[in-house]
């Protein structure tokens, strides 16, 4: 163990921001890395626990939370780099943008400030990518199977990258022009800047992974030849069908799915051309933008339509606000439903919650305002009813509406159906130990759990490779 | 052949008698004969006995009567000492062996018509004849035959003539017909024909024993010789006499005798285990008998000796099987002595004292044990011996000393020498000299040359005899003169990765073990227990050494403190060519002599290079072929060509054989080391090679200490640890040691933390020396099959049975693939295994994230959906194979409506919460969780650390916060009269799950001001928990530890705490003859504040098999309806309790899951204090977050309750009583489908003896009462009204040493009625005239004052609460003080507060953990002060050595006469500081004063006479944490007029 009295010693330091009046100004992270003196100290808050509850109930992955602590504590960072890679495959991703269950199931969590953990490991895997210790090279033993991996996002880079480090040929098939997926396009620079993907793509190309971008298999590439040219297949095409809003009005120009709009605006910052957004570009500037769902995608079109000159911006919460810190309903070591404040808010947003949209008015076909009124949520014999409160209703100026309401399940059309797989009650793909109904399919990542965390899209992804590699041997 | 036997003796004993006597009751049918076979758990072979000796000797050879009437009054002064079986009126055994009583035998011998020759020309062969009259005709038929071919003649037969009326009915059931056979000497005399006698014995009993094997195990030579014979049985004392009237016949008259009165832990009969033996009386016990008996059978093949015969083979084996390691020892010495050792001399090669370097002795004397060492290895266990070849009678202790003997010389040359003084009562003025033995010293009678022999002289002469020291010089070989090797071989990183791959190494093991062992030179600490799975029941590839748990000493001897009282220990050894035993030359140490068993990886190539005629070396691979289709007969193979190779070695004249796995290969794995070393050790022996070389184990494997122990223990004599090593300089290399420390000194401390390890680890079963440790085999396994246990482990229990060698080959093969395959990108170099801690990819753990939340969470919310989740988890068999219980079901009866079942108010009852001090848990916490038991009707446990008085009165919102349970543990913290009389129970605590035969130590900075004030110490001082419990070295010891706090609150129950190990059943046994009211078998898997990592994982049995075993002796003995039984060891669920009731169990204890249930979360931080849930701490910021409620845990245990409902109505019990013992409704799950698993087999737990005379499988009767005879209930008659108003009163009453434990029942009315303040001093003063018994003025309370004028035996003052106890010698005593022993051992022990003045010398152990008495004394044994924490000791005579060992409060003011003093104290943690502040002479003087007025004392008053001159002859001891706290202490007043508590003041010092 690092230091037993740490925790006692030095309290919690978080990571730092960039002030609010510069950042919003570009599209950079806003993160601002804790000096080397004050991370030993958060190191040394780490106790060793002997259930270690962050790397046994919080993380999915199972990151050895304690032990690269501890390693950083002494200063062994290449051999924190090697432990902490052992179990994630990207780390420099979850260090960014992963919500730390880790850190909320630390042990400190349970009344103390937890060990900073996320921003620990985003120092080690910075660091080894700074000095180099990131292997380069494939593996010198090839096996001679093939694998294709149908999506670019984390669960199957993961698969790619796992598959390919047993010495299978593996290809990456990407609909879109770029590899990342949801990495890419639905994550904003500010948190999340892109040459940390390329970084790891050049990796994993040394590694011998092949990357095949703008084919949609079912479309530019059959289903059906791939089965016969590869030995295994694993769709890792997220989640993608989003949560519509089924209001009056919902039909109105004006009104985007959270995805389309974060996408074009990620797509901008790479410097994509306007021409490529056809004829329906998104543009926010000087508007009344009125973001739907509270939840992390939420907050990222927040953060986007800030930068991009929003007149203003509003978060609306069907859901009642959640207390502040501690919530009996999800008692420690789970991921407390608790309020949970983003870089995006600290710059200029109004936030409701128990609000339900009722209906959007507009004005030639385009949106223009938003009619709600507040809610109140009883218990009862059925489970949790919601009821209009009365005398709440309101009208805002809503010149665009993002709806982040979440995704119902991965698109069915094409590929799902032109290979005739089974599906769940909930519109996933069923598989069992990460098998399809159609033998050689598996399938891995939202596509299977619906839409969920990078943390857990890694997971899938590395116990995918797990299951199909022991099936090609 | 004349058959002399057969023609007309044994009229007397028709076979119909014999019918008759055996159908008697189910008693004697159970109970036919002799003891039971292994039956169940139950093995004869753990049985222990511990009891009571004494001799006696006219020191001018005089034979007479009185001799033989004062052996027999010895034996009932001792009978407190002895024990009596379930029939309460048979005895353990007594026995007498005496100079043959010539006179009598003439006269009697003319009426039968034999004529009886010249005294000394003949001998005598005292017979215990089979009860099989067929079988008994014949055994006497063997003994005349074999008496005519060794050349002397039978003379005739006389039966011996018996009284068996006084006998117990079990006693009797076994009765053998006892005759004596004369012999004709046929002109042989003394030494000849003792020598003659001595061959024919053994060869008679080696025919009997082929012909008849066991049917004729009865039939026994008590002894045979022309100068002793042997008078013994199963008797209670009185009933030696009675059964044998040539006793009581006035003309058996003899020089000398001695006595023994046993105790045994069973009840079954056994006439020859009664003691004395041929040469010996033996009280304790020999801990390494496996070792000796092994190395002795080595030795065999060289034995010669043509003075005893051309050919000794027909002697062999020497030892008896089956005997008692008495009889061994016995045995072993009468085959010296017979070879013409003396028999001084052989008692010293067996029981060497102690010879280290802290010892000042000759050199000579030094040279005689380091010569010995190299042929025989030490006897080693606590032994007070008895011994005499019929001329010389002696006595010798151990090195530890820690069996007491004590005798008195009178003025008509009478020397009695006994466990206890004032076994005879003489005249004062009759009385010459009265001592004490001392640890190591012999005390001789020749009754030749009629006079004491000292112990200097005797052993003067022995070691002078021969020139040993020179021969020592030119012989023995060392590492150090052996040829330097050049340059050293490094291996690279690549090779070291590769091989620890392959020997299963983890990241765990080097960061948590290696690393902390290379730095800080020991062992590192964990907490809480294990709840990994059992090697047999875990899903990954275990090392063979995970099979072996290690055994402890418990009860029937103590372990020893190897920190404070290192100095009896030792790791020397000699190793190669041992020869014959029998003489002594130069070339007999001409072996190689090692300092330690742990060589460098340069040692190991030295000895390699070594060619010379006298040690050479020869290397013998380990490896065996890999071969997946029949690995485990490729390792059979290879296990024998291992030995086909060492024959052969050995036959080119190799006299040192290293066993290396270093050149493993893929296609050559390494044999487990463990597994190799056993069977090389093994194939020797049965090759009779073993003593031919010396084995070294070159292995990758060993890196944790319980591997080197294990090692050890199964044969090796030193051990290269290579990969260890390279280990440490990789991690040195990679940077995981702090910057400064040098790679050499890494691998140096390394081995200190190997060396204090294997101390520690022997010491637990009290064995002094790793000579006797070495192939001791102090193990048990658990999950290894009974083929390789016979084969390779011979002699170890493994009580399942479990893998074969197919399954370790695997398992071996497992490992070593993966080392060979190559590593993917991503993929650490080694797995983190999750050993200690919980990982996901490690070892499962019971104790995880989901079974945490889950119990959490039920207990919060009340939720009894989510409690059987959390059961269900834990129950879940087919997925957490992780216990022995998992494998269990249920076999279903005839299911009752639950609503019959009876309610969980009453099955609470049954409920405990472990045993946690305030101290190692914080007062929030424990308060907690007594109120909760409380709030229950359950019974919650102080732990050892006192209680605050303040818990006592219940609160007003009527919960109390007073725990029922109240333990009395090693170091007696806060066991005052008051905390004794608030019980409602008093457990003794002999072993904790996680560390049995270990002690504790709680530091000094935790040492707060309220912990300090509840343990009666001084804040900011550490507290040491010895290992044993000074009063209790043997199982008598443990009957009058209980028979004490009995008296300290009559009425009271008493709880004896064991852990599970092999054996546990009979030492229950014996506890339940001790009169113990419950009996607790723990688990191994309990847990603790802190303990050695080793020690949570390596020691002990799981608690199914202890309970079983405990379940099952109790019931063959017929003591189980007598005592409770209670089992705890991570018991989590209804389930688990239901099991423990059906193997036996009616009290369950809960520790670990009661702590979960209030918020611990299994950090495994507690050694640090830094709980951050504010349960295992005690620093007041981390308190505050402590959140647990007593609700939490009432909810848990009542749902526990309510699941063990629901399983006994599926199962038809409406009473738990009903369940209890009921085993066979216990199955082995039928889907063991385990790969490991699939191999045990559960018969003997779910063995279920007959109870025997339908008694209860549960308790259902009291113990008898034992305290109406107690002296106090006298002394109270006459001072009822000063116990009333308080009013002075004087008693004057004569005692005797059977007077036990004096004035503690008269303390307890005391503070019963006025408080833990007791009465106004002098309020009451008893004048005692005599020889107390134990235990006097015990718990002694305030306002008392006992005035002793006589002697006292041991353990006076135990636990003195404010009382005074003066002792002086009487008037007219013609003895000098300063050298009269008046008082025995261990006195003062945990006592706390009062006042003590003794006129004479004390024993050992003067004022051990005193922590607050004033004591004057006129000199004392070695240990004095040991563990005190407060008070004030004066010595104003001479002290022994070790004075003041692990002493950290208090001072000691020591008369220093020669300025010596400071050789014999032990400086570790005292300084000496000389008197000159004069408050110091002021308090010396008074106190001395205060003695002289008190006792009259002669030296005080000199002192006082000379004080100028000889205040300065005084030094002060002055223990330096008690110096800095006192400062503190200062300090902090000050400061605390600045509101600063103390307690922070000395928490942050």
């Amino acid at each position: 163990m690092a230091n037993p009295n740490g925790f006692m010693m030095y309290p919690r330091v978080n990571a730092g921001y960039r002030p609010v009046a510069e950042r919003v100004q570009d599209f950079k992270e806003v993160v601002e890395p804790l000096s080397p003196e004050v991370l030993h100290q958060q190191a040394a808050r780490c106790m060793d626990c002997g259930v270690p509850f962050c790397h046994g109930a919080g993380c999915p992955l199972g990151n050895r939370i304690p032990e690269f602590n501890e390693l950083v504590y002494r200063g062994l960072w290449r051999e924190a780099a090697e432990t902490l890679h052992s179990t994630n495959n990207f780390p420099e991703i979850t260090g960014r943008v992963c919500p730390a269950l880790c850190e909320a199931a630390c042990t400190l969590n349970l009344d103390y400030e937890p060990v900073t953990v996320k921003h620990i490991e985003y120092q080690i895997v910075e660091r080894a990518f700074t000095e180099g210790w990131i292997p380069q090279g494939a593996v010198a033993t090839r096996t001679g199977k093939r694998v294709a991996v149908i999506g670019s996002g984390p669960a199957g880079l993961t698969t790619a990258q796992q598959l390919a480090r047993r010495g299978h040929e593996v290809v990456v098939f990407e609909k879109a022009d770029r590899i990342g997926g949801l990495l890419r396009y639905g994550i904003p620079d500010f948190k999340l800047e892109k040459n940390i993907i390329d970084r790891r793509l050049d990796q994993m190309r040394a590694e011998g992974v092949h990357f095949e971008t703008d084919v949609t298999v079912g479309v530019d590439v059959s289903a059906r030849y791939l089965q016969k040219t590869f030995d295994a297949i694993c769709l890792c095409m997220g989640s993608g069908e989003p949560r519509m809003l089924d209001v009056p009005g919902a039909e109105l120009e004006g009104v985007h799915p959270a995805m389309d709009y974060l996408m074009q605006h990620n797509r901008r910052v790479a410097g994509d051309s306007e021409d490529q957004f056809g004829d329906s570009p998104i543009r926010v500037s000087g508007k009344h933008v009125v973001v739907i769902g509270g939840g992390d995608t939420g907050s990222d079109c927040v953060g986007t339509s800030i930068r991009r000159g929003a007149l203003t911006v509003s978060q609306y919460e069907i859901l009642p606000q959640p207390p502040k810190r501690d919530n009996p309903e999800t008692p420690w070591p789970s991921y407390p439903k608790i309020l949970r404040t983003s870089s995006s808010h600290h710059e200029g947003c109004q936030r409701r919650w128990s609000v339900l949209t009722e209906k959007l008015t507009g004005e030639c076909g385009h949106v223009t305002d938003l009619h709600g009124c507040e809610v109140d949520w009883e218990e009862g014999p059925f489970g949790w009813k919601m009821v209009k409160r009365p005398d709440s209703q309101f009208t805002v100026k809503a010149d665009v509406v993002l709806l982040a309401m979440g995704f119902l399940h991965v698109v069915h059309s094409g590929l799902i159906n032109a290979i005739g797989l089974d599906l769940d009650k909930r519109g996933n793909v069923k598989v069992g130990n990460y098998m399809t109904s159609v033998p050689r399919v598996f399938a891995a990542g939202d596509t299977v759990r619906g839409a969920s965390l990078v943390v857990h899209a890694i997971n899938e992804g590395r116990q995918a490779a797990e299951a199909i590699d022991r099936y090609l041997k | 052949m004349r058959n002399l036997g057969a023609l007309w003796r044994r009229s007397l004993v028709s076979e119909e008698s014999d019918l008759k006597e055996l159908k008697r009751g189910k008693l004697v049918k159970m109970q036919n004969s002799q003891a039971p076979k292994a039956h169940g758990l139950y093995d004869p072979g753990n049985e222990h006995d511990a009891c009571g000796i004494g001799a006696i000797v006219n020191i001018s050879g005089r034979r007479e009567h009185k001799i033989v009437e004062y052996g027999n009054q010895i034996l009932m002064n001792l009978i407190h000492r002895g024990a009596s079986g379930a029939d309460e009126s048979t005895g353990d055994g007594a026995g007498m062996l005496m100079q043959i009583p010539h006179e009598l035998f003439v006269e009697e011998g003319e009426k039968l018509r034999i004529e009886i020759p010249e005294r000394g020309t003949y001998g005598v062969a005292m017979v215990f004849g089979s009860r099989d009259a067929k079988v008994c005709r014949r055994c006497d038929q063997i003994l005349e035959a074999q008496v005519i071919e060794g050349g002397l003649v039978p003379l005739g037969w006389r039966t011996v003539p018996t009284d068996n009326s006084c006998l117990g009915e079990i006693a009797r059931a076994s009765e053998p017909v006892v005759s004596q056979l004369f012999i004709d000497g046929k002109g042989l005399v003394d030494e000849e024909l003792e020598r003659r006698l001595f061959v024919i014995r053994k060869r008679v009993e080696h025919q009997v024993r082929r012909e008849f094997g066991d049917e004729a195990e009865d039939f026994y030579l008590c002894s045979m010789s022309c100068r002793t014979i042997v008078y013994k049985g199963m008797f209670l004392a009185p009933q030696l006499a009675g059964y044998y009237p040539d006793l009581s016949d006035p003309r058996t008259v003899s020089a000398l005798a001695i006595v023994h009165q046993r105790y045994s832990t069973n009840t079954f009969p056994s006439w020859k285990l009664a003691q004395p033996f041929r040469m010996i009386a033996h009280n304790g016990e020999i801990n390494t008998l496996r070792g000796n008996i092994n190395r002795l059978r080595g030795a065999e093949k060289m034995l010669r000796c043509p003075e005893l015969a051309d050919d000794l083979s027909d002697l062999f084996p020497i030892i008896e099987p089956d005997a008692s390691d008495s009889a061994s020892f016995d045995n072993a010495m009468e085959l010296l002595v017979r070879s013409g050792r003396s028999v001084p001399h052989s008692m010293m090669m067996m029981i060497p004292e102690a010879f280290g370097p802290r010892y000042h002795i000759s050199t000579d004397k030094r040279a005689f044990y380091e010569y010995h060492a190299a042929m025989m290895d030490p006897w080693d266990g606590p032994a007070a011996m008895a011994f005499t070849d019929g001329r010389v009678v002696g006595g010798m202790l151990d090195r530890n000393g820690l069996r007491p003997c004590r005798y008195v010389v009178t003025t008509d040359d009478m020397v009695v020498l006994a466990s206890e003084a004032g076994v005879i009562e003489f005249p004062t003025e009759q009385i010459r000299q009265k001592g004490r033995l001392r640890p190591g010293r012999m005390f001789l009678v020749d009754t030749e040359e009629g006079r004491i022999v000292l112990d200097n002289e005797i052993k003067g002469k022995i070691v002078r005899q021969k020139p040993y020291r020179r021969w020592l010089e030119q012989n023995r070989i060392e590492l150090r003169g052996l040829f330097q090797p050049s340059g050293r071989i490094e291996a690279s990183p690549e090779e070291v990765v590769q091989r620890q791959r392959c020997f299963g190494y983890t990241r765990e093991e080097l960061q948590s073990i290696l690393v902390p062992m290379a730095l800080n030179g020991q062992e590192p600490l964990g907490s809480m227990g294990t709840d990994t799975p059992l090697a047999v029941l875990s899903d990954r590839p275990k090392l063979l050494f995970t099979y072996f748990k290690q055994l402890f000493a418990q009860v029937t001897n103590p372990p020893i403190d190897p920190l404070r009282e290192g100095l009896v220990m030792s790791l020397m050894t000699f190793t190669g060519k041992q020869r014959n035993l029998l003489e002594e030359t130069p070339r007999h140490c001409r072996q190689l002599k090692l300092t330690h068993p742990i060589l460098t990886n340069e040692d190991i190539q030295r000895l390699r290079l070594v060619d010379r005629d006298d040690l050479q070396v020869a290397t013998i691979p380990s490896l065996f072929q890999v071969d997946e289709n029949d690995s485990g007969g490729a390792l059979q193979r290879a296990l024998e060509t291992l030995v086909d190779q060492a024959e052969e070695a050995i036959r080119n004249g190799a006299s040192l054989l290293i066993l290396s796995d270093r050149n493993c290969s893929e296609k050559m794995a390494p044999i487990p080391s463990l597994l190799a070393t056993a069977a090389l050790h093994h194939g020797l022996l049965n090759r009779r090679l073993r003593s031919e070389a010396g084995i070294v184990v070159e292995s990758g494997e060993p890196r944790e200490v319980m591997q080197f122990c294990l090692l050890c223990g199964y044969g090796a004599n030193a051990i290269n640890p290579y990969l260890a090593f390279e280990s440490i300089q990789k991690l040195y290399a990679d940077g995981y040691f702090p910057e400064g420390v040098e790679p050499e000194q890494l691998s140096d401390q390394f081995i200190n933390g190997v060396k204090k390890g294997l101390l520690k680890t022997m010491s637990k079963m009290g064995i002094s020396t790793l000579r006797s440790y070495h192939s001791a085999q102090q193990f048990e396994a658990i999950g290894l099959s009974k083929e390789v246990v016979d084969a390779y482990f011979t002699g170890t229990a493994s009580r399942i049975e479990g893998v074969g060698l197919d399954m370790i080959a695997r398992e071996t093969l497992a490992r070593y693939r993966k080392a060979y395959e190559p590593r993917v990108d991503g993929q650490l170099e080694l797995g983190h295994d999750g050993e200690y801690q919980f990982r996901t990819d490690g070892e499962f753990h019971y104790w995880n994230p989901e079974t945490i939340t889950l119990l959490q969470q039920a207990v919060i919310k009340d939720d009894w959906d989510l409690y059987t989740q959390f059961s269900k988890a834990v129950n879940d068999q087919s997925r957490k194979r992780c216990t022995l219980r998992g494998l269990f079901e249920f076999v279903s009866g005839e299911p009752i409506p639950i609503e019959q079942v009876e309610p969980v108010d009453e099955i609470v009852k049954r409920f405990y919460s472990g045993a946690m001090s305030h101290g190692s848990i914080s007062k929030e916490a424990h308060e907690t969780m007594a109120i909760a038991m409380n709030r229950l009707g359950a019974k919650s446990n102080t732990g050892e650390g006192g209680e605050d008085p303040a818990r006592y009165a219940p609160s007003e919102d009527g919960d109390s916060a007073n725990s029922a349970v109240k333990q009395v543990a090693s170091g007696r913290f806060g066991v005052t009269i008051e905390y004794l009389s608030q019980a409602k129970m008093l457990q003794i605590k002999m072993a904790q799950g996680a560390k049995p035969g270990e002690g504790g130590q709680l530091p000094g900075h935790k040492v707060t001001d309220e912990i300090a004030r509840l343990r009666h110490s001084t804040p900011g001082v550490s507290l040491i928990s010895p290992p044993p419990h000074h009063d209790i070295y043997s199982i008598e010891d443990l009957a009058q530890l209980i028979y004490d706090l009995k008296c300290s609150n009559p009425g009271v129950q008493v709880s004896v705490k064991l852990v599970s190990e092999v054996g546990v059943g009979t030492v229950a046994a014996g506890v339940a003859k001790g009169h113990a009211d419950e009996v607790l078998i723990s688990g191994h898997d309990g847990g603790t504040g802190a303990s050695p990592l080793s020690s949570i994982k390596g020691a002990g049995a799981p608690w199914e098999i202890g309970l079983a075993e405990t379940q099952q002796t109790l019931v063959l003995n017929g003591l189980r309806d007598r005592i409770l039984v209670q089992t705890d060891g991570q018991l989590r669920t209804g389930r688990d309790v239901a099991i423990a009731a059906l193997l036996g169990a009616e009290r369950f204890g809960f520790g670990t899951s009661i702590l979960v249930s209030m918020g611990c979360i299994l950090m495994r931080k507690c050694h640090l204090g830094t709980c951050p849930i504010g349960i295992a701490t005690q620093e007041e910021s981390l308190r505050k977050r402590f959140q647990g409620k007593a609700d939490f845990i009432v909810r848990y245990l009542r749902f526990i309750a309510e699941e063990i409902r629901q399983i006994m109505a599926e199962l038809g019990f409406r009473k738990m009583d009903e369940m209890i013992g009921a085993v066979d409704r216990l199955a082995c799950h039928e889907a063991i489908g385990h790969w490991k698993a699939r191999g045990l087999d559960f018969t003997a737990i779910f063995s279920r003896p007959e109870p025997s005379g339908g008694s209860d499988l549960y308790c259902s009767r009291p113990q008898p009462l034992q305290l109406d005879d107690h002296l106090d209930w006298q002394i109270l008659e006459q001072v009822a009204d000063a116990i009333e108003n308080s009013r002075p009163t004087e008693v004057d009453i004569p005692v005797r040493n059977v007077h036990r434990t004096i004035g503690a029942i008269l303390s307890n009315r005391i503070v019963q009625k006025h408080g833990a303040g007791g009465l106004p001093d002098e309020t009451i003063r008893v004048t005692c005239r005599g020889t107390a018994g134990q235990s006097f003025g015990a718990f002694l309370a305030p306002g008392v004052t006992l005035n002793l004028i006589g002697e006292a035996n041991d353990y006076l003052g135990k636990g003195l609460s404010g009382g005074r106890i003066i002792v002086k010698k009487p008037k007219g005593a013609n003895f000098s003080a300063v050298r009269n022993v008046i008082a025995g051992n261990t006195l003062l022990y945990g006592a706390t507060d009062g006042e003590v003045f003794i006129n004479g010398l004390a024993g050992e152990r003067f004022a051990v953990r005193n922590s607050g008495v004033t004591a004057v004394v006129e000199g004392v044994g070695d240990h004095g002060c040991e563990y005190m924490t407060g008070g004030t000791v004066v010595v104003i005579g001479p002290t022994g050595r070790n004075f003041a060992a692990g002493m950290s409060g208090g001072v000691a003011y020591v008369f220093d006469e020669h300025q010596l003093f400071d050789t014999l104290c032990n400086l570790d943690m005292v300084d000496l500081e000389s008197i000159w502040r004069e408050e110091d002479r002021n308090r010396l003087h008074e106190l001395i004063r205060r003695h002289h007025e008190c006792t009259g004392s002669r030296q005080a008053e000199r002192i006082l006479e000379n004080w100028h001159e000889m205040a300065g002859q005084f030094v002060k001891v002055m223990p330096i944490d008690y110096r800095r706290a006192l400062k503190r202490l200062a300090e902090s007043e000050q400061v605390n007029e600045e509101q600063t508590t103390i307690t922070e003041e000395v928490y942050h010092g």
